[in-house]
């Protein structure tokens, strides 16, 4: 029995999972898209896989242990990062969204009442362990102050999450305290750090026995507190904006070796032409198939793939492009998705283009197709010699078989249209909806 | 018969600019057309511009500065019913770049690959007064008006096309010349050429709200 080499299956593992994308282990985040105070416990029960009620309930019940729920509770809303900062949208929504044209989430009912529940439960918890233990005043200051901060520092997470910068990427301090500025930001502020205020005045008042001592150095203490409620987050998440930072490096890395990519095939075709200045036929086509895909790249972003009846019309024209050597001018309006009843369509098209270019006697053929509701008409023009219709022999196969006898067969039409001197027009039409 | 038209050419590609010159000396035998400056920039087709006075400008549609709709917005803003008539010549065939340029107020849009004759053929119709449609120009509005009227049939009258507007532009997209839609539809060239400039007109009339709607459901914004 062979035991395997350590080092050969290794290495050999290690040189083919390179190119791959690390290991993924997968990183729990803060719920950016529906949090109810910080999105925790929204985050948690996702990379959990727990219903979000079990989630809050344990921080609730945790909380019993003199308040350990509410302090891991703080304590991963400062370290998990939001998940906004790992997702992607197109370039289109992400305009949208930077210039605040999309509709914002609503508010979930059943969360909020959800919510107030297991406030009021939480409240209940403490006021039993107060009757239970006797321990008096000083709950309510702790759990107003409390409140406060929790306001605060949710005001500052939200400035966090606008980045801090103004349109010009500066840093923007009042966008940095009041986020988007908008009038829940000023009142979650104001309310917050009213809270904090009451607290204090609260806990002087009862606490007024205590030496002054004691006093400044509370007062000391909420500062720093407050302090760090507001530059924490900022602080904190610096590190992992890196992150973010070298993912944009390689996104335009990866453009780069794309443009590089078209660089080298334009380049190609050209040393191609050059070589082979002297056979005009084969340049005309080398460039046309270099213009076709390069144009295709730059300006469309639309493959030639048979996916849409579009898509599937520009790969054939492509091809009759290169096998006849003559410029198919495609113009399509609408689209559908590519299916068996379109087939007929695309192929009488590609006879009809065929057909062009072998006798018309032009290089050029214009290809229009029109998708509505109703159907997909497709007209192939040209403007060569042309013919008498009637004319043609009943031992002529090409266009009675393969365009009008294919059409009519599967339930459209077709027409030729076509005089001597005036070029051809061939009409296609191919309904959809009720069965053919 | 008449005067040459005076044609400006710009477009920052030097090569270009001497290919079109000579291909418009050769194609125009009888010097219908006369380049009577070049310009590479914005700053400098603005300028040679107001000093030429030329009938049409063969205008790039990518500029350094601000591309050719800057061109067209601080002509006509500087010399309101003066301005010449401007015909976008462009290797790009891309939506936002056609549409976005007649919009601009181009009267015409062709693409570089366009031949000598065809190119003097539409100056000199840009210079009558006319609008050039390419087939694919055509494609795209009819492509933007019947995007636009499914999802916003609540707009004024005013922007839609009318069923002869949009017969014209369908034969365009087909690939006929003006006389041949007239001859199809039994009307004049005259005729063709009215339907065409209200096209036009209601093109960039039309809501912008529409086309960015057109645009961004073709992920093109």
């Amino acid at each position: 029995m062979n035991a395997p080499d350590p080092a050969a299956p290794t290495a050999h593992a290690h040189a083919t999972e390179q190119p791959l994308a690390a290991p993924q282990w997968r990183r729990a985040t803060r719920n950016s898209t529906d949090p109810l105070v910080g999105g925790v416990a929204s985050g948690l029960a996702e990379h959990l896989g727990l219903p979000v009620l079990w989630i809050r309930l344990g921080f609730l019940a945790a909380t019993a242990l003199s308040g350990l729920g509410t302090v891991l509770y703080a304590a991963l809303w400062l370290f998990l990062p939001t998940d906004a900062r790992f997702e992607e949208s197109a370039p289109g929504l992400e305009s949208a969204t930077r210039t605040g044209k999309r509709p914002g989430l609503g508010h979930r009912l059943g969360d909020m009442g959800q919510a107030l529940a297991l406030g009021v439960l939480g409240i209940g918890l403490v006021l039993m362990v107060e009757t239970v233990l006797g321990r008096g005043a000083i709950v309510f200051p702790v759990l107003i102050a409390g409140v406060g901060v929790a306001l605060l520092w949710r005001q500052a997470d939200e400035a966090q999450r606008e980045r801090w910068l103004d349109s010009s990427g500066r840093v923007d301090p009042f966008r940095a305290i009041f986020g988007a500025g908008t009038t829940a930001s000023y009142v979650r502020l104001a309310a917050g750090a009213g809270l904090v205020v009451v607290a204090t005045a609260l806990f002087a008042v009862t606490g007024g026995r205590v030496e002054v001592a004691r006093d400044v150095w509370l007062a000391t203490l909420l500062g720093i507190a407050g302090l760090a409620v507001v530059v924490g987050p900022w602080v904190v998440r610096l590190a992992s904006d890196l992150g973010a930072e070298r993912a944009e490096r390689i996104r335009t890395q990866e453009r780069a070796d794309m443009a590089a990519h078209l660089h080298d095939s334009v380049l190609q075709t050209l040393a191609l032409i050059q070589r082979n200045a002297s056979d005009p036929t084969l340049v005309a086509r080398l460039a046309r198939g270099q213009e076709r895909e390069l144009r295709a790249w730059l300006y469309t972003g639309e493959a030639a793939d048979a996916a849409t009846v579009a898509g599937a019309l520009r790969e054939v024209a492509g091809r009759v492009e290169d096998e006849h050597a003559v410029v198919v001018d495609l113009v399509t309006v609408g689209d559908r998705a590519m299916d068996e009843s379109m087939r007929p369509l695309v192929q009488a098209t590609r006879e009809a283009m065929v057909n062009s270019a072998k006798h018309a006697g032009t290089a050029r053929v214009d290809v229009f197709a029109e998708t509505t509701e109703h159907g997909v008409e497709v007209f192939v023009r040209d403007r060569g010699v042309g013919f008498d219709p009637g004319s043609v022999g009943e031992d002529r196969h090409g266009v009675r078989h393969s365009i009008i006898n294919r059409m009519t067969r599967h339930g459209g039409t077709a027409q030729v249209r076509s005089a001597p001197g005036e070029g051809t027009e061939v009409r296609l039409s191919m309904p959809v909806g009720e069965e053919a | 018969m008449g005067d040459p038209v005076k044609v400006l050419v710009v477009d920052d590609h030097a090569m270009f600019r001497v290919g079109v010159k000579a291909e418009l000396q050769s194609a125009a035998a009888g010097a219908v057309v006369d380049v009577v400056a070049e310009a590479a920039d914005v700053d400098e087709a603005v300028a040679r511009i107001a000093e030429t006075a030329p009938d049409v400008v063969l205008l790039d549609v990518h500029l350094p500065g601000g591309g050719g709709v800057e061109v067209m917005r601080r002509v006509h803003a500087a010399m309101p019913g003066g301005a010449p008539r401007f015909l976008a010549l462009s290797v790009s065939d891309a939506a936002e770049d056609v549409i976005g340029t007649i919009r601009g107020g181009a009267r015409g849009y062709v693409t570089k690959t366009i031949t000598g004759p065809e190119l003097v053929d539409a100056i000199r119709r840009v210079a009558d007064g006319d609008a050039v449609f390419s087939p694919r120009l055509a494609g795209f509005v009819l492509d933007a008006f019947a995007g636009s009227i499914q999802v916003a049939a609540v707009d004024e009258d005013l922007d839609r096309l009318t069923e002869r507007e949009r017969e014209v532009m369908r034969l365009i997209a087909r690939g006929y010349a003006y006389k041949e839609v007239a001859k199809e539809l039994f009307i004049s060239t005259k005729t063709v050429e009215t339907h065409m400039s209200s096209v036009l007109r209601k093109l960039q009339l039309s809501s912008r709200h529409e086309l960015t709607k057109w645009a961004s459901d073709r992920r093109l914004l």
